[in-house]
């Protein structure tokens, strides 16, 4: 099997299901020629021509909101927004529109659009090229919320995003991009939107996270196994609606949980988790449930300090697990 | 004897009186909406009186079956040509479980039915637009030549999607046509104090292709700039908008009082000018229309009206527990 980068197994998953699918297209700024600013439609026009990767305006209600008339006409639009910092145009094609149009018309149309949206940081980005802004739309039935953290599961989850009847909202972390690599089959696979997934079995903690973070923890708990702590870590994959069976059957196993995202700890997915754990766990567990996340301030600093400090990494997460298996 | 200004524009006879029916249908079924309104029977009415001339005379220059409609809220006139029925509006208007909108979920006004190729619209004002775009992008990637209708009001052309939408349109070329229904008032805010250009059809150029001005009072004129931009759009010339210019005779909605905003005055002259009373006029001068045509036509429109009234408010709601589903594809 081919170890490739999380952005390589992202362009799989487009031009295999563009193969197989005439009605999938690829509509964005700069995703023809250009290949996309990350790279993630390169080569795309060259295989498909312009007519199925349309470099757009720049204006991103236009490019979520024609791809939703596209979609309720029977196609299968793959909406790229450059950033998912520039996505709050489009907030009310997604959230008023895409979202709503099956429950409104009482089943009668249905969206199913895909909106591919590069979020997070440490890639020097500053304020408006960092953000995590996934919480925005973890409290919208009618939208289901992606972020897949390895190549497999990114591939595997964009061809499920693209072939769902419903909208999909599919993060995907710009750090991760290149630094993350990993086996990818080449053949056709979909793996299950709303299911998490155990990346490490565990005993003594567990571990609750998605993108970059994951892969922090799982550095961490490779170290502290060295220690004799034994993490469990569970990436949650979908953000909405959230696989509360896999994260209850988690935080049960060990009584520890920490929950970790790169998101601002206020109002992010992280609560809603610990809420979950609360609700059904409470007896299992035997420690506070916990949160390691991003500061509570507006974005991520330019200057290198700054974005370092705001940024989590694998010593940030290691202490926090290794404080929580103490406790 | 009077011309026939409609034969110059290729409608014939029998087709003027159905556009007299249709606007006829739409007032009444509004009338009776307010009344159902007043006495306490629907929670809300939101209305096209004033406005019936240019629905239908934009409805009869497309094709039912084939073009896509992507109304706004006062498009009564517009739907009824494209199918739906005095029932529909009433089942819709009592929020009951047949309501082919939304099977009750949504407010009156808020329409759609992929059986009558009209797509599903919200609230928030000219998100229709881009999706009218994105179904005419998809049409010629299908290579079908069905054209895409989408309407909004003149205070709805200062959003962003419409500039979006229409700029998208005009790149791409698309087959588009972007009717803007001027009925001078956003709610309580005057067209002076939404637009500081002429005409809505003045921002056309911006996007490249033309925009047009047509008295909305007159469904002859309004087809005729419709079919122009009917064909221009089936032949591959790209998106027109239109701004038909009328007067939004009735307060905004069931839950405004129009009298803090304009004069009853204003309001009287405006009603001289009533659709209905200049279409009817029309027909009666070219002899299409006599006393006893029109209390026919009347007769049968009140009887569709009382008929849809009594179904509507016999018919069942929607169960509560309807309201968990269809969330997502089941």
């Amino acid at each position: 099997m081919a170890v490739i980068s999380f952005i390589d197994a992202i362009t799989m998953a487009m031009r295999e299901e563009m193969r197989r699918d005439s009605n999938v297209f690829i509509l964005g700024e700069d995703v023809g020629v250009r290949g996309g600013v990350f790279r993630a439609t390169n080569g795309l026009i060259e295989e498909f021509g312009e007519e199925r990767v349309i470099d757009t305006p720049l204006a991103e209600s236009a490019i979520v909101g024609v791809g939703i008339g596209a979609a309720a006409y029977g196609m299968r639009p793959i909406a790229e927004i450059q950033f998912a910092d520039f996505i709050m145009p489009a907030v009310n094609q997604i959230v008023s529109e895409a979202a709503k149009m099956r429950y409104r018309s009482n089943n009668d149309w249905h969206c199913p659009i895909t909106i591919r949206a590069p979020f997070g940081g440490g890639v020097h980005g500053a304020l408006y090229h960092s953000q995590s802004v996934e919480a925005m739309f973890t409290n919208t039935p009618g939208l289901k919320v992606v972020a897949p953290s390895t190549p497999y599961d990114a591939k595997g989850l964009l061809k499920a995003a693209i072939r769902d009847e419903d909208p999909v909202l599919f993060f995907e972390h710009k750090r991760c991009y290149r630094l993350i690599k990993g086996e990818v089959p080449e053949d056709d696979y979909v793996l299950p939107i709303g299911k998490a997934d155990v990346k490490r079995e565990g005993t003594d903690i567990t571990v609750i996270s998605y993108g970059l973070t994951l892969h922090f923890a799982l550095q961490a708990a490779e170290k502290l196994a060295q220690e004799g702590i034994s993490a469990h870590v569970l990436d949650l994959r979908t953000l909405y609606p959230l696989d509360k069976e896999a994260i209850v059957e988690a935080a049960s196993k060990t009584g520890k949980v920490l929950i970790v995202h790169e998101d601002n700890k206020e109002g992010g997915v992280g609560g809603e988790v610990a809420a979950i754990v609360a609700e059904h766990c409470l007896f299992d567990l035997d420690a506070p449930i916990k949160r390691l996340c991003g500061p509570d301030v507006p974005a991520m600093p330019y200057s290198p300090p700054m974005e370092k400090y705001f940024m989590l990494n694998p010593e940030k997460v290691l202490e926090a697990m290794r404080e929580l298996a103490n406790f | 004897m009077t011309t026939k200004r409609h034969e110059q524009v290729g409608l014939t006879d029998a087709q003027v009186l159905d556009m007299y029916y249709y606007m006829l249908l739409a007032r009444k079924i509004d009338e009776r909406q307010w009344l159902l309104n007043r006495a306490g029977k629907v929670p809300f009415v939101i209305s096209c009186q004033g406005q019936e001339a240019a629905q239908v005379g934009a409805a009869f220059a497309m094709e039912k079956d084939r073009d896509f409609l992507c109304p706004y809220y006062r498009d009564l006139g517009l739907v009824l040509v494209f199918g739906q029925t005095a029932r529909d509006c009433m089942l819709s208007a009592f929020a009951k479980a047949e309501d082919p909108n939304s099977g009750g979920r949504q407010m009156p006004g808020h329409f759609g039915g992929k059986k009558y190729n009209i797509l599903t619209g919200s609230s928030p004002v000219t998100t229709q637009v881009p999706h009218a775009v994105g179904m005419a992008l998809a049409g010629r990637m299908k290579q079908k030549d069905f054209v895409v209708y989408a309407s909004f009001g003149e205070g709805s052309s200062n959003q962003g999607d419409f500039h979006e939408g229409a700029n998208f349109a005009g790149v791409h070329k698309l087959p588009v046509i972007f009717f803007c229904e001027n009925n001078k008032y956003a709610i309580s805010v005057p067209l002076k104090k939404q637009l500081a250009c002429e005409s809505v059809a003045d921002r056309a150029i911006g996007y490249g292709f033309p925009g047009v001005s047509v008295d909305g009072n007159d469904p002859i004129e309004v087809y005729r700039v419709m079919k122009e931009a009917v064909e221009r759009a089936r032949s591959g010339q790209g998106p027109t908008l239109i701004e038909a210019v009328m007067y939004r005779l009735v307060p905004h909605s069931s839950d405004d009082d129009d009298r803090v905003y304009r004069t009853r005055e204003e309001v009287e002259e405006a009603k001289k000018k009533d659709p209905l009373i200049v279409f009817a006029e029309y027909l009666r001068e070219i002899g299409l229309l006599d006393e006893h045509k029109e209390a026919d036509m009347l007769a049968r429109v009140q009887l569709e009206v009382d008929e849809a009234t009594e179904y509507a408010e016999n018919a069942p709601y929607p169960t509560p527990e309807s309201t968990m589903t269809y969330v997502y594809g089941e």
